[in-house]
């Protein structure tokens, strides 16, 4: 069965963002830019299953600017046998790129269709489920196992206090948890050869995808710093300021 | 105006989440009224009635519902939802796994996790893992929302005198089914809600270390949680993680033991009332917000804490 994978270009997991001056956003001129981590573990996870000889075929997706190729490469080092990038330079919302997202499973037909649980920097854990509800397809979000069985997928999920198990009919959307696995680093070999891997530029016209959105975003500012308090000395100092001066115990 | 609130609950109880999401409600203003689908959960409808602010509630009892499943409540909340202006749910795994879905079958954008009603469209939200704050406005014809329940005080659970009325729909969408469930048992509060919460970090060294934290959080009535690095080295289950990519709390005093503070942790508790670091690394970042900092070690200050206490 083929597989897709949709990854994202976000800022690099260990840089820390800061605001811009005039609030329009957060400055990402010269920030290091990765794959979305939840991205990297959905891509493991269909080249996992590729190994275990249950895809034939690995799709990797993304939605992005021109420079989104630099992720596609990486999800093609790390295993994936080609890559789709559907071009666009716009700030584009989750429903949006659902629908671009849906086109690609329109045209492609894969079996499974592997995300990550939301970006790390916009937070809004919605496109898979969209996509889903696009397609009429069942969703598996929160993966933290994924069982492929005949005409169904067995997915275990992260909830609030615990684990489910449902049971979904292919085709469907999984999303990734951060246990699903651990992703593997991409070999040097590995990221020569994903060089000349197949990748394809649509545009969100040729999927014939309307991608405005009713989101405005007005500002963006700093949280509201949190000063350091004061250190105690001991364990009777600090049951004491909190019994008596925070009159929180 | 009148704006659905889609209630969380386990068909037997109604979930507090559900009331600080009825807040957020209650400051956008108009009607509410509050759906509450599931399978024998006639109790938790009966509970929401008495929640203040509820006009109506709305009752979908059916075997359909009775897990959750995304692909029956989602058609269901789409169906429903036409008619009302905003459709809340609170940001729980459960809301985050079908209201997005519910949003691309009504053909509008969501907006997640807000903090704060600005007015009636526009919306404050965290980006970046807390890093910053966004006011976002909605020009949507339905304002699908997901609602962090730290961001909003709870409203009164008892006073109102909703009508309860019953939903005959049953939408079965018949692509999943629900296998199984495996959920921790604890006489300790829920995590999300607790009034106080002590959590452990790779310092902890282990998961049988983590027995002092249970010592501590009885003695206090708290709940515990752990830091990613504690989830990753496999000391604790997932289902105690806070942070960014885990729950995020606001309790009334978080007591961070042996967590060094990487931001992905802060943007999880930095709202509590009153944080205590206690942490032998002088430098770790977590001090930096802590209004109380204990620089010790923490195999010496945990047993000192339980036995003071």
């Amino acid at each position: 069965m083929k597989i897709l994978v949709a990854v994202k270009r976000v800022v690099d997991y260990n840089v820390k963002v800061r605001v811009k001056a005039d609030n329009s956003g957060v400055d990402l001129a010269n920030v290091k830019m990765s794959m979305n981590p939840f991205c990297e573990i959905a891509v493991e996870e269909a080249v996992r299953l590729k190994e275990k000889g249950i895809a034939t075929e690995v799709i990797a997706v993304t939605v992005g600017p021109t420079a989104a190729q630099e992720q596609l490469r990486t999800a093609l080092a790390l295993g994936a046998d080609r890559a789709v990038l559907v071009e666009s330079a716009d700030d584009l919302s989750s429903l949006a790129i659902a629908k671009l997202l849906k086109g690609v499973v329109d045209k492609e037909q894969p079996q499974l269709v592997i995300l990550g649980k939301q970006a790390i920097d916009s937070d809004n854990n919605q496109t898979g489920q969209m996509l889903a509800a696009l397609s009429g397809y069942a969703q598996g979000t929160f993966a933290s196992e994924v069982t492929v069985d005949g005409e169904h997928v067995k997915v275990i999920r992260e909830i609030d206090g615990g684990l489910q198990t449902v049971d979904l009919k292919l085709p469907a959307i999984v999303t990734t948890d951060l246990r699903l696995n651990e992703p593997r680093y991409a070999s040097l070999p590995n990221i020569m050869k994903a060089k000349k891997k197949p990748l394809e530029t649509l545009k969100p016209e040729d999927l014939g995808v309307n991608t405005s959105s009713t989101v405005t975003t007005l500002k963006v500012e700093a949280p509201a710093a949190r000063s350091a308090g004061i250190k105690v000395k001991s364990v009777d100092e600090l049951v004491d300021k909190l019994k008596n001066e925070a009159k929180v115990i | 105006m009148t704006i659905l609130v889609i209630a969380e609950h386990n068909n037997a109880e109604l979930n507090a989440a559900t009331l600080n999401t009825l807040a957020a409600a209650a400051e956008i203003g108009g009607d509410i009224d509050v759906l509450v689908a599931g399978e024998g959960c006639s109790a938790v409808a009966d509970a929401a009635a008495k929640a203040a602010g509820v006009s109506k509630v709305l009752l979908a009892d059916n075997a359909a519902y009775a897990h959750q499943l995304p692909e029956n409540i989602a058609l269901l909340v789409a169906e429903l939802g036409k008619n009302y202006s905003h459709i809340l749910a609170a940001a729980s795994t459960n809301g985050k796994n079908y209201l997005p879905r519910v949003a691309a079958l009504l053909d509008v954008d969501q907006i997640s996790e807000i903090i704060a009603v600005e007015s009636a469209d526009t919306f404050k939200r965290p980006i970046y893992a807390g890093n910053a704050i966004a006011t976002v406005q909605s020009s949507a014809a339905i304002k699908v929302i997901t609602v962090r329940p730290t961001g909003f005080d709870a409203v009164a659970a008892e006073g109102g005198s909703a009508s309860v009325e019953a939903v005959a729909s049953a939408q079965d969408a018949g692509v999943s089914s629900f296998v199984g469930e495996e959920l921790a048992k604890s006489d300790r509060p829920e995590l999300a809600g607790a009034k106080i919460v002590i959590s452990g970090g790779r310092g902890m060294q282990n998961g049988d270390n983590f027995e002092m934290l249970y010592k501590v959080a009885d003695k206090l009535g708290a709940a515990v949680g752990a830091s990613r690095a504690a989830v990753d080295a496999g000391f604790v289950p997932n289902d105690m993680q806070v942070g960014q990519t885990g729950k995020i709390v606001a309790p009334q005093l978080y007591v961070a033991v042996g967590i060094s503070g990487a931001i992905q942790h802060l943007a999880g508790m930095k709202d509590s009332k009153v944080i205590v670091a206690i942490n032998k690394d002088e430098e770790a970042p977590i001090f930096q917000v802590a209004d109380y900092g204990l620089v010790a070690d923490l195999f010496e200050a945990v047993p000192e804490l339980e036995a003071k206490l």
